[in-house]
């Protein structure tokens, strides 16, 4: 009897994770159908969904009219870059919070956690006149950091976080055996937190592919990533959705197989800490 | 390492004297309208006759480019050498000193060809600050068959309550035809364009001249009750939510009897390629109140005052609103393809006259639009569907979430119009006006 209860348990929670799984990719699914309509059946009533003249002319035209290789270059340079320049700074916070904790450091991590509550329009201005100062409006260089800083207090969170579940006493054993500071963190520390960085690097490296206020506002075209080329698709005056879609489906293409591919690193990261 | 030295600095000054030859990179900020597409694929003659200048083309949604334009101008960033803007900024621009003047570009341009209106609305103190590329007016586009089989007909330019009773006629929701399709989304472009046009027409000023709003009037109630009333009548389910391309879909399936809105939306549900009705479109002018409904709206060409190219960029502009750009679009993709609503000339051309059925209402529609005068009274502002105020964008779309409240059954006219004057007079008490 008890058995015929956990099945019946076990099916009802796969049926629902199905139906949560499909509800959550549906928008997704969509977007990619709707790239492969002509504008008329992407705004048809009632929707079509599989039955319709299936085209690939949209990839064609955005293929045509924008340069998605130089976006796309761009994405890569500065998600992966934003993400290792803050891994670096975030590695050696971490380590002094988790395991050298002074009496303020739980107020310092509420502080930085605190500046992702700002909304980012109150400083865009001074932010802008900075970059023109600096030389550094469209430049790879200018948005990496600003992607870096604003998703510093998430790594420095995340990374905290699996730090604390590392035994302090195997470094302190490593101390015992004469390791320097720079060798605990670098021989010993960071091995140890391999899963955790690898699932804060991927997690950041999505947050920073899909940061769309700051890369639209300080990159103009050398330096623009892809959320500029999806940005370039919606039109105030004319039918746009299926070329849209294409964009779309162009833009998240990469960092979805990323995401299929490293799913479970991502799950592990996220739930890191919360089971024992 | 000496070697090497000699090497990095031959290398340097190699790349020094060759920086001069090097073309020039002219940086332009566009939306994603058709004609602006089509200038993007017919820049090669610019390009050949001018190889010392290659064009870089950043394409934003409008209200993306608006907001990243303004902060670049605004700061003087440098980061656009030719910016696509509405004749709504032009002359707050202008005024700021932030663009360059157009009025020197030469005798082949013939700038007294340009629409009068169109001219007047990029001027400042007689100077052209921006040059239009094209230009749109509003007007009625509505299904001849639906109109024949409800025994109507269409004046060249009907009342208001011609429109209203004729929606009434011709909706049938069982067969999901609505009989008026109008914008409903809230926005200082998307409802409160034709919301501010319509009452207009009726006589119902935003400001008096002391800049009081009016919302109080007897005026604005009946235009904003009108509106309502025809919409929750004839008009289709969620309105609320339809702007400019949600009306269009709506019209290119069938599902509309009269649509009013931008003149440039006729070649779209004219167009059999993507419109269900393309062969039963029939066209009438704006409606006509105590005043007809006015419309003017055009996307120009300008070039900031930040930027280090300024005679390239004078070129470009000067090509790409030429008559000369008009022929080559003409003879690459057709008469009914080109740009329409900037010169006077395209409207004197019988071959632009037969390919464009529309052609002669848009123009008529552009020429009756008085931005100076655009409703019974007069008022201390410029603008027909928009307010020339830099206070406009914000307060338009405050407003036009009431009155779009309004149409959705949240509030009743009386509460929208309430709000829409408390909202007007704190704005504009905090903006300092009178000024």
């Amino acid at each position: 009897m008890a058995r015929r209860v956990s099945n019946r348990r076990r099916w009802f929670f796969t049926i629902l994770a199905w139906g949560v799984a499909l509800a959550i990719f549906f928008p997704i699914l969509w977007t990619i159908l709707t790239s492969f309509k002509s504008e008329a059946d992407a705004i048809a009533s009632p929707p079509k969904f599989l039955f319709f003249d299936w085209t690939t002319e949209n990839y064609a035209e955005v293929q045509e009219r924008s340069p998605y290789l130089r976006h796309f270059l761009n994405s890569v340079i500065i998600s992966v870059g934003s993400t290792l320049l803050g891994l670096l700074i975030a590695i050696p916070s971490a380590w002094s919070m988790a395991f050298q904790p002074g009496k303020r450091t739980k107020d310092l991590l509420m502080w930085m956690l605190s500046t992702k509550m700002m909304p980012a329009a109150g400083v865009l201005i001074p932010m802008y006149l900075l970059f023109r100062s600096w030389g550094l409006l469209d430049t790879r260089l200018g948005i990496t950091v600003v992607l870096m800083l604003i998703n510093l207090p998430i790594i420095i969170w995340m990374l905290y976080t699996y730090f604390r579940e590392i035994p302090s006493e195997i470094l302190e054993a490593a101390r015992m055996d004469g390791a320097s500071l720079k060798n605990e963190i670098v021989h010993v520390l960071t091995p140890m937190a391999v899963p955790g960085i690898a699932s804060t690097l991927l997690l950041n490296v999505i947050l920073a592919w899909n940061e769309a206020f700051w890369t639209l506002n300080l990159t103009t075209s050398k330096a623009a990533p892809l959320t500029t080329f999806i940005a370039s698709y919606s039109s105030p005056e004319g039918l746009f959705y299926a070329k849209l879609s294409a964009a779309s489906t162009m833009a998240i293409a990469p960092i979805l197989i990323l995401g299929w591919f490293s799913q479970k690193q991502l799950v592990r990261g996220l739930t890191f800490g919360a089971v024992k | 390492m000496t070697d090497m030295l000699r090497g990095l600095i031959g290398a340097s000054a190699v790349m020094a004297l060759a920086v001069p030859a090097m073309a020039e990179t002219l940086t332009i900020a566009t939306v994603n309208n058709g004609d602006m597409i089509r200038m993007q694929k017919m820049t090669k003659p610019f390009t050949d006759a001018n190889p010392d200048i290659q064009l870089e083309w950043v394409t934003l949604e409008e209200n993306v480019l608006r907001q990243r334009v303004t902060t670049d101008i605004a700061t003087k960033g440098g980061q656009y050498d030719i910016v696509t803007v509405g004749n709504y900024e032009v002359p707050i621009w202008a005024k700021q000193g932030w663009l360059m003047p157009l009025d020197d570009m030469g005798a082949d341009y013939d700038a007294a060809d340009i629409l009068p209106p169109i001219a007047d609305g990029l001027s400042l103190d007689g100077k052209l600050y921006a040059a239009p590329f094209y230009g749109e007016s509003a007007m009625i586009m509505y299904r001849k068959d639906l109109f024949e089989k409800a025994g109507l007909t269409m004046p060249e330019r009907p009342t208001w309550d011609f429109v209203f009773d004729a929606a009434r006629k011709v909706t049938d929701k069982s067969a999901e035809i609505y009989g008026i399709c109008l914008r409903g989304k809230a926005g200082w472009g998307e409802n409160m364009a034709f919301i501010t046009s319509m009452a207009a027409s009726y006589g119902a000023p935003w400001f008096d001249m002391q800049w009081k709003p009016q919302f109080g009037s007897e005026a604005w109630k009946k235009a904003l009750t009108d509106y309502v009333t025809i919409m929750t009548e004839a008009g289709p389910p969620g309105a609320s939510s339809n702007g400019f391309n949600e009306n269009l879909a709506l019209f290119q399936t069938g599902k509309c009897g009269m649509w009013m809105d931008a003149t440039v939306a006729a070649s779209f549900v004219s167009n059999p390629k993507e419109s269900t009705v393309a062969d039963k479109v029939g066209y009438a002018l704006a409606p006509e109140g105590q005043k007809p409904a006015m419309w003017l709206w055009a996307w120009t060409l300008a070039i900031p005052a930040s930027t280090d190219a300024p005679d390239a960029a004078k070129k470009f502009v000067g090509w790409a609103t030429s008559k000369a750009y008009t022929e080559a679009v003409a003879a690459a993709e057709g008469w009914a393809n080109v740009p329409p609503g900037t010169r006077t000339s395209l409207y004197q051309n019988q071959q632009y006259l037969d390919a464009a059925p529309f052609a002669k209402l848009t123009y008529d529609s552009i020429m009756s639009a008085d931005l100076k005068n655009p409703t019974t009274v007069e008022v201390p502002y410029i603008g027909t569907q928009w307010v020339g105020i830099p206070e406009f964008q914000a307060l338009g779309t405050a407003v036009g979430q009431q009155f779009s409240a309004a149409l959705a059954g949240q509030a009743t006219v009386d509460q929208a119009l309430k709000m829409a004057q408390q909202i007007a007079e704190r704005e504009m008490a905090k903006a300092g006006y009178p000024k």
